[in-house]
């Protein structure tokens, strides 16, 4: 552990933190809203790494952890009334133990077995809640905006929010960082290499797989209750879109799956693309083109992703970086 | 009583066309160990081909089947060189997330084209009555000509050299290299085929029901339901299994709300692929694992 | 010197196939027990059979007083008892170092990262691979991934190393190397069960040795012993008379 606190990285991701909760300077609120969306997509891909990078398990369903934890801290808040915080963690809780559960059944399956169980929970899920009248249905939750009150208004209540979300970001990020020097890491990254020859080495690696999923959860979850408060609503359709799913795998596989700065970077450079499609082009579906253009390639030509294509050119680089 | 039976019995004709789709996915994964996850936008091009088709000829649908089905295979080879041919050999995530692009692209060019609106394609057959209930013509005729396109893939595969070829690289690729098979073109024809097969379940079932861009998603759900529960690789155990999930889809549907039946199929997938993972058929047979 | 692996009547069965039958052995603490036999005898679904890859259809494994029969693989490593296998299988991504460290961290001893990678380091060295200690595992030659196979499995400091044909593959001078290796292994306090096809390497290496043939033990003893043995001779060369000063 104090190994890790000495490398450069553990400073640079502090940097990067700092960098995010700095720039809007506490009034610029349209960058806040552009970073705040790369906060979440930072936030999903850094979780979906440590079992798509480290253990080689693909996640599709990852959203199916954000939106249970938007519904846990909506309803929390909304029906129970709740304050924030509590909601959030105990939504956090919620979703983890979930996953556990889930995982245990689903993480027996190898490979593409268990890619395609992943859609199938998210599917599951959503039509479940979709079902499910005390959590609204189909129609979804509206929160009123008298429960911005306690955080001094909608106003400053969207930049609490804010922070909170840069603060999951960054755990997201110191996370992944110390799960990949640890013990625990190591035991990932030998099980996407060679699940068997691991088992035989002494990696136990039901229960390694298991936590990864379970811990992967914990972090988008919250993330999801942040976001979901901050829009005062969440419907099914929004809360288990595949798409957020699937632009974290593509953004993750983009920046380099495995490393930590690989889904930073990814999601940042994602991010600008999107917006500029955006603006250039009023196809609103053309991003999921792109997106998988932009994998194609990535899987094809590439598949360390830019940092894997930097690690290759410049060496010296793992150092610093990871 | 009889109502059930006869929604059992058009279950059975509808589940065969799944089964029919299924059979495209468990070909190109026993050939070449990669899942197709293009499967669902395939079965949604063959769905808008038969619709383009009707609109742009008038000729009746089944009329498209046969240019569907070369399309099909042309669009298979294609997907082959382009997306799977670097991933052979490589860990099976690999060519999972390069069938999975081609998908994304594939269906955001097509909700960027025809959106998310419904599209219907107009068939007027004679049904076929027993007492009260009636089978739709529709569902006859694509049990019927499903039940001839299996047909004249079995004899593909096991009345030909080109057939025997496939078989072969299915078993043992290296071996079959050592004889002297083009292994590269018989996974591309096989691929072919494998898409082929998605693409005129797709313009079968546009005589069936209406669609939108994103059915695929649904009929990929059920085509990998049905191709896990026959035993992944095995065609005759897809096109029973096939029908099995028509029968159970049959029985379900008048009981329950169709957003469940979706659900339903999910956890049967999730059961069937860690309880059973050789299929529901490999139940029988004794358990044991190679010796490696 | 007590018994450290204890086979008693193991059966296995494969569809049609029996691959192992009513086989019982013993490994003792500190010996190198040598598995021959010809090919398909089962020797390898043996090494399945005690490390968990397969549970037996019939019979016990007991290593180090604890019943491990059927039990799953990393329980098994984690008591103590590693193997390399017949085909290398390295963390292709991972570097030498790396891969030994995942040996060390989680085998019998289970320790913490900083102490694994020590414990890596010297098997490294052991098996003469220090000059490559930083590369990645794919960039090594065959001969290089089977000293690292080894090392990883010795980074676990395990009481039994199960050795799956280690020194397939190699020419003389990897040969002479490797068995100098699995002697300085031995001299560590560790046991070693080695299956092999060079006979010369395993005659000469074995305190004991055990024959296999179609599943079933044909012979146990001294090398010299069942080198004479002429139902050993039969089942490798068909011909019991071929043994000299055999009796006829």
């Amino acid at each position: 552990m104090a190994d890790a606190l000495r490398r450069p990285f553990f400073w640079i991701i502090g940097l990067a933190i700092a960098a995010f909760a700095g720039a809007p300077l506490g009034h610029d609120v349209e960058l806040r809203e552009s970073l705040l969306l790369a906060a979440v997509y930072i936030t999903l891909a850094s979780n979906l790494n440590m079992m798509l990078g480290y253990a080689g398990y693909v996640n599709f369903g990852s959203i199916v952890f954000f939106g249970l934890g938007g519904y846990f801290c909506v309803y929390f808040m909304g029906t129970l009334g709740w304050g924030l915080l509590p909601s959030v963690l105990v939504g956090g809780v919620a979703v983890s133990v979930l996953a556990l559960l889930f995982g245990l059944g689903i993480l027996r399956l190898r490979g593409i077995h268990f890619a395609l169980a992943t859609i199938g929970v998210n599917e599951a899920v959503m039509a479940f809640v979709t079902n499910f009248q005390p959590w609204g249905g189909s129609t979804g939750i509206y929160l009123s905006t008298g429960l911005f009150q306690p955080l001094g208004g909608p106003a400053q209540a969207l930049w609490t929010v804010y922070y909170l979300l840069v603060a999951i970001m960054g755990l997201s990020l110191y996370l992944s960082y110390f799960v990949k020097s640890s013990k625990f890491g190591m035991g990932l990254l030998a099980i996407g290499q060679n699940e068997d020859a691991a088992a035989v080495l002494g990696v136990p690696a039901p229960r390694y797989k298991a936590l990864a999923y379970s811990a992967s959860a914990f972090l988008p979850a919250i993330a999801g209750g942040l976001y979901f408060f901050k829009g005062a609503f969440i419907q099914p359709a929004d809360a288990f879109d595949l798409t957020l799913s699937t632009e974290a795998i593509v953004i993750t596989m983009l920046g380099g799956q495995g490393t930590i700065f690989g889904p930073a970077l990814g999601a940042y450079l994602y991010e600008e693309l999107r917006g500029w499609l955006l603006t250039s082009q009023t196809f609103a579906n053309f991003q999921l083109v792109v997106a998988g253009a932009l994998l194609l390639v990535i899987v094809l030509f590439a598949p360390g992703g830019l940092m894997g294509l930097f690690y290759r050119r410049w060496p010296r680089l793992r150092r610093i970086l990871e | 009583m009889i109502g059930l039976l006869a929604s059992i019995l058009d279950g059975v004709l509808v589940g065969a066309v799944y089964g029919l789709a299924a059979m495209g996915i468990t070909l190109i994964w026993g050939v070449m160990h990669v899942v197709n996850l293009t499967h669902g936008a395939m079965i949604v091009a063959g769905m808008f081909a038969v619709y383009l088709f009707v609109g742009a000829t008038g000729m009746p649908a089944y009329a498209a089947l046969a240019p569907v089905i070369v399309g099909g295979f042309l669009a298979g080879v294609a997907l082959y060189w382009v997306a799977i041919h670097r991933m052979i050999g490589q860990p099976p995530l690999m060519s999972l997330l390069a069938t999975f692009s081609v998908n994304l692209v594939l269906i955001g060019l097509g909700t960027d084209v025809w959106g998310t609106v419904l599209f219907n394609v107009p068939v007027s057959l004679p049904g076929f009555s027993l007492g009260r209930y009636t089978f739709p013509g529709t569902h006859l005729m694509a049990a019927a000509l499903t039940a001839v396109i299996a047909g004249a893939l079995y004899f593909f595969l096991y009345r030909t050299r080109a057939g025997k070829a496939v078989r072969a690289v299915a078993g043992n690729r290296e071996a079959a290299e050592l004889v002297g098979i083009p292994t590269t073109r018989i996974l591309a024809l096989s691929c072919g085929l494998g898409v082929a097969l998605a693409c005129v379940s797709g313009a079968l079932i546009a005589t069936l029901f209406p669609f939108t861009v994103l059915s695929g998603d649904a009929y990929q759900l059920k085509s990998f339901v049905v191709t896990v529960l026959g035993g992944m690789g095995n065609p005759t155990g897809a096109l029973v299994a096939g029908v099995a999930l028509g029968l159970l889809e049959g029985v379900a549907t008048p009981f329950m709300p169709v957003s469940w039946t979706l659900v339903i199929e999910f956890v049967l997938f999730v059961v069937v692929l860690i309880a059973f993972p050789g299929g529901l058929l490999s139940v029988r047979l004794r358990r044991g694992r190679k010796p490696g | 010197m007590s018994a450290l692996l204890e086979i008693e009547n193991l059966g296995k069965r494969f569809g049609g196939l029996q691959a192992v039958s009513s086989l019982g052995f013993t490994v003792r603490e500190g010996e190198i027990l040598g598995l021959i036999g010809p090919n398909g005898a089962g020797k390898s679904t043996v090494f399945n059979l005690i490390n968990g890859v397969f549970a037996p259809d019939a019979g016990r494994v007991r290593f180090r007083d604890a019943d491990i029969t059927g039990a799953a693989p990393f329980r098994v490593a984690q008591l103590g008892l590693a193997r390399t296998h017949q085909i290398v299988q390295p963390f292709a991504s991972m570097t030498v170092l790396e891969n030994c460290t995942v040996g060390a961290c989680f085998g019998r001893e289970n320790l913490p990262l900083p102490r694994a990678r020590e414990a890596a380091r010297e098997a490294v060295v052991l098996v003469g691979l220090e000059d490559r200690i930083d590369e990645p595992a794919l960039h090594l030659t065959i001969a290089g991934k089977k000293r690292l196979e080894l090392a990883r499995a010795l980074a676990a400091r395990p009481a039994l190393l199960m050795l799956d044909e280690v020194l397939a593959g190699l020419n003389p001078t990897e040969v002479a190397r490797m068995i100098a290796i699995v002697r300085s292994i031995r001299e560590r306090g560790v046991a070693i069960l080695m299956i092999e096809h060079l006979m010369q390497a395993i005659m000469s290496l074995s305190d004991r040795i055990v024959v296999l043939n179609s599943g079933r033990k044909l012979s146990e003893g001294l090398p010299a012993e069942v080198a004479r043995d002429p139902a050993v001779v039969e089942a490798y060369l068909g011909d019991p008379g071929l043994v000299q000063g055999a009796p006829r």
